[in-house]
């Protein structure tokens, strides 16, 4: 794995991202963020591509597969779908892909709200390192990074997007509870 | 064993006893996690899989309907198991001490207990048992014991407050009535000093206060009009009849004269005052009709949040 490679610039990958879902995307889909970069990411979409797309986000805490391990996670925000989700064509949008664990959450709890119609998958970068079988339908940018190395988007106060890295955080538990 | 028995090595809330000494950075970190949850109640499966797989005992030695049912709709909203143990016809009845209770349903995997007791600090003595013998991932909350305490309604208490009034640091807050016999006025309390809450007002005559009620850290008004004056929230408590021993009061309707809220006495508060109860309410002893179902009541909303606040806290502790 390159270790060395250079990080995608994120309003490059977004404006990929745009060109690659216009057109593609029904007209009427909505557009899921997953909290709390999707959400931007989402956001900035809805502004961009043709055609009146409604726009929720989504807080997948509760679905989590890790609760065992590392507990609830601190500020959990509001799931916020204001469109009737039985039906629809969504969109689930999502800043990093990596291992498929939120995206498999955020699916599950899609579902607590309706049956959709169909459910895409874009995401602004691609790291690969995939634990589940999940394949994003829009990508901005992919990229290669170490296991140890966490790919991050910010938001600055003009609203511009940028990556950065951070050590991964170490899980609090290695093991789950023993009973 | 560690001198606070609610916090585990790592400083996580582990189990909820009291709110008495517990750090403000825990009690706003349960009221923030209480806010998403509120939502769940507005959706079509009212359910998320977090406990999912845990099994909780709703143990309670003494009645209650609002506090056991809310627990336990917390509980299934978490899509954890309920199992309701009816404890006066069962094995205490037949002699079982409380810990020989907690081990046999330990031994029946369960992973949280509520718990409510008329004795004040058996919910501490099964958390203590569970530590001493090793049992970290079984969890206890306090749903009422004794006089001691009812944190949960005190946390919801403080949620509904911080709904309606956003900011907790400059408020007057008048608690009114039968203190002596109230875990829920202790809760309330601590929670509010804890939150630096400046001004918290306790309004009963001298018969219903607790001797050295002021240690707490509340002024102590004996005329009801005089201490609503410039109140943002007033607590009406229950006047516990059932637990009152000897002649506290000439009668109910007395009561109700001196400390009873009436549409008049609650125009001596601020305008946008709110009004709550922990409930189940006396109206026209402690409460006059038109103030439980007028516009600054939100003695419903407070039903409605506890079960939030109630998802917050076993989502919390069963984490750690």
């Amino acid at each position: 794995m390159n270790q060395e490679q250079a990080l995608p610039d994120a309003e490059h990958a977004l404006a990929t991202l745009v060109l690659r879902m216009g057109g593609a995307v029904a007209h009427d889909a909505a557009l899921v963020g997953i909290y709390s970069g999707g959400a931007w990411v989402a956001e900035r979409l809805a502004a961009q591509l043709p055609g009146a797309h409604p726009l929720g986000f989504i807080d997948v805490s509760y679905y989590r597969d890790d609760y065992e391990i590392s507990g609830l996670k601190a500020n959990a925000r509001r799931t916020s779908l204001p469109f009737d989700v039985a039906g629809a064509s969504i969109v689930l949008i999502d800043d990093v892909l990596y291992t498929g664990r939120s995206v498999r959450a955020a699916i599950n709890e899609l579902f607590d709200f309706g049956r959709p119609e169909r459910i895409e998958l874009a995401v602004l970068v691609d790291r690969g390192g995939r634990e589940l079988p999940v394949e994003p339908t829009y990508t901005g940018a992919r990229l290669a990074v170490a296991r140890d190395l966490s790919i991050v988007l910010s938001r600055d106060p003009d609203g511009k997007l940028a990556f950065g890295v951070e050590p991964a955080r170490r899980r609090e538990r290695a093991e789950p509870r023993a009973r | 064993m560690t001198r606070n028995p609610q916090i585990n090595r790592n400083g996580e809330l582990t189990h909820l006893l009291t709110l008495e000494g517990l750090p403000p950075a825990i009690i706003t970190h349960i009221l923030d996690t209480a806010d998403p949850f509120v939502s769940i109640a507005e959706r079509e499966v009212k359910k998320v899989p977090l406990l999912r797989g845990k099994a909780m005992f709703n143990l309670f030695f003494e009645n209650s309907t609002r506090t056991r049912t809310t627990f336990e709709i917390a509980a299934k909203r978490l899509s954890a198991d309920v199992i309701n143990l009816n404890i006066g016809v069962s094995s205490t009845s037949k002699g079982e001490t409380l810990l020989d209770t907690v081990d046999n349903l330990c031994a029946m995997n369960a992973d949280l207990f509520v718990v409510r007791h008329s004795q004040s600090g058996a919910p501490h003595l099964i958390a203590s048992h569970l530590t001493q013998t090793g049992r970290t991932h079984v969890h206890v909350v306090n749903a009422g014991d004794g006089r001691h305490a009812h944190p949960t309604q005190g946390l919801l208490d403080l949620y509904t407050i911080r709904h309606y009034k956003k900011e907790f640091r400059e408020l007057t807050v008048a608690i009114v009535g039968d203190i002596l016999h109230s875990r829920v006025a202790r809760s309330l309390i601590h929670g509010l000093t804890t939150m630096q809450v400046p001004r918290v007002r306790v309004i009963a005559p001298r018969t219903l206060l607790p001797t050295a009620v002021q240690s707490l850290g509340v002024e102590v008004v004996n005329d009801m009009r005089e201490g609503l004056r410039g109140c943002d929230v007033i607590v009406m408590l229950r006047l516990q009849s059932e637990r009152m021993k000897g002649a506290l009061l000439p009668s109910a309707g007395e009561y109700f004269k001196h400390y009873g809220l009436t549409a008049e006495k609650l125009a001596l508060a601020k305008p946008d005052a709110i009004v709550m109860h922990p409930g189940p309410m006396n109206r026209g002893v402690e409460i006059d009709s038109s103030v439980a179902d007028g516009a600054r009541s939100v003695i419903l909303p407070q039903v409605t949040f506890g079960i939030a606040v109630r998802m917050a806290v076993l989502s919390i502790i069963a984490g750690t």
